[in-house]
């Protein structure tokens, strides 16, 4: 569960998976976090192979509601792990689908990099949150994947969608649920 | 002289393999120095937990033996060949990704490379490379391998620019391309950037430019001038670790120039990520 101290400065907040409406709302840009419990590993051929199922109205191989994506391929696992490194892609690839999948309860994502104006007022809207990670850092990140199994479109290879458990992932919320961003220049 | 030395494409083989494994799982010692360094001076608390990330994922990498990075890149391979050498064993290219196969598979690199740019089927071995060969003095062979991941690679940016925008705007072409970048292309950056040649040389002189060892400046004295000027300037603009803002955006900028045609001024500004990942060996 979320901690009381919701955000000075050196303070670590840990954020418990899945997460709701209210918990995702109280989050705030800038807060250093601990992320822990279960995320959908899911890139580009991902989905767009999701949002094609989306729009055909199918069901898609994981419930969105109060889910959070990882925008991550991992590199394979050595005997006994469930993957080697594991840390953010480019999240801006997957703007021109989030909106569709925030719509549909989708509540977080973890990525690297900026979103889209569109992306941000999905956010607003509908109440989720943008983590985010540091990239180049897939060792340390991997090791804070404590499970993990391929539950979809496994002929994807690093792009099938997985099922990862995280213990202490540490991020930093870098989009909250109000559209305040780190990304915005002209900030201190 | 006119002495030929054969050398087995094997052996050339094998030595991209040790290539491929060194590079994945050991960040460049040089570059470890310049990031603690710089973790001393950021001003940005978020930028120097991050810096403090970089190198602490150094040592889980080595010490758990996993990858430095989940991407673990296209296989860009530099073969400078001596033009005394014969080589022996059957086709050059096909044990450059024969090695790379092997080398990706046995260390459990992750095989990001599809077959066709628009179909998009992985080949499930990260072959083929990208392999670039020039022909030098001498009776040796040169393997250089750079492990280059998709994001700071989308980020890269080329411009023919014209005699009349000048060094200037090669400057501005530099620094919006970095900024532009945001935090996509994993800032702290080795930023390699070619000038001159041609529109497919100027490329190739960006990506060599990432080769170079850090500290050692380029060896034109106009090349080394812009070198000194786009590092404090790519400094200076906040964009910080991750693009969250402080005064780490770069490590390093190296300038690679060439002769060019009277009407061009080409530019290529290739981005590398801080997993900046690159081996040499000789044979």
């Amino acid at each position: 569960m979320m901690t009381d101290d919701a955000g000075g400065a050196g303070t670590v907040v840990d954020v418990e998976f899945p997460l709701d409406e209210a918990r995702a709302r109280a989050l705030r840009a800038g807060t250093l976090v601990r992320l822990n419990g279960v995320v959908y590993a899911a890139r580009d051929a991902a989905h767009m192979r999701m949002a094609a199922a989306v729009d055909r109205g199918e069901a898609l191989p994981f419930d969105l509601r109060g889910a959070v994506i990882y925008y991550v391929g991992p590199s394979p696992g050595s005997e006994g792990r469930p993957v080697g490194s594991a840390g953010p892609t480019t999240s801006s690839r997957m703007d021109v689908y989030a909106p569709r999948l925030i719509g549909r309860g989708l509540r977080g994502t973890i990525g690297k990099g900026e979103r889209s104006a569109a992306v941000v007022e999905a956010m607003r809207r509908h109440g989720a949150v943008y983590f985010a990670a540091t990239g180049g850092a897939g060792a340390l990140l991997g090791r804070c994947v404590v499970a993990g199994e391929i539950i979809a479109y496994e002929d994807l290879g690093p792009e099938a969608v997985r099922r990862l458990v995280l213990r202490d992932f540490p991020a930093i919320v870098a989009i909250d649920a109000e559209g305040r961003s780190l990304y915005d220049r002209g900030a201190p | 002289m006119g002495d030929i030395r054969e050398i087995d494409v094997a052996r050339i083989g094998e030595a991209l393999v040790r290539c491929i494994e060194r590079a994945s799982f050991e960040l460049d010692r040089d570059e470890a120095d310049l990031l603690a360094g710089h973790a001393k001076r950021e001003r940005s608390c978020t930028g120097c937990a991050i810096l403090g990330q970089i190198l602490e994922n150094a040592a889980v990498a080595r010490a758990e033996r996993r990858p430095l990075c989940q991407d673990t890149g296209v296989a860009v391979v530099f073969l400078s060949i001596g033009q005394d050498v014969h080589l022996a064993g059957g086709p050059l290219d096909v044990a450059v990704n024969a090695a790379v196969r092997d080398a990706y598979a046995r260390f459990l690199l992750r095989k990001s490379i599809v077959a066709h740019p628009l179909a998009r089927r992985n080949t499930g071995d990260n072959t083929p490379a990208v392999l670039h060969v020039r022909i030098v003095p001498g009776d040796r062979v040169a393997v250089d391998f750079v492990e280059k991941g998709g994001g700071c690679e989308n980020m890269s940016r080329l411009a023919m620019l014209t005699p009349a925008d000048g060094r200037d705007g090669v400057v501005d072409f530099v620094l919006r391309t970095v900024r532009e970048s945001g935090g996509n292309a994993c800032p702290p950056l080795v930023v390699g950037v070619g000038l001159g040649g041609s529109f497919e040389r100027v490329a190739h002189l960006a990506k060599e430019a990432l080769l170079r060892p850090f500290g050692e400046p380029a060896a034109d004295p106009e090349d080394r001038a812009l070198e000194a000027e786009l590092l404090g300037k790519i400094n200076a603009t906040g964009l910080g670790p991750m693009g969250l803002g402080g005064d780490t955006t770069a490590l390093a900028v190296h300038v690679n120039s060439h002769p060019c045609h009277i009407a061009s001024l080409p530019v290529a500004v290739n981005l590398d990520c801080h997993s900046h990942r690159h081996a040499r060996e000789t044979v």
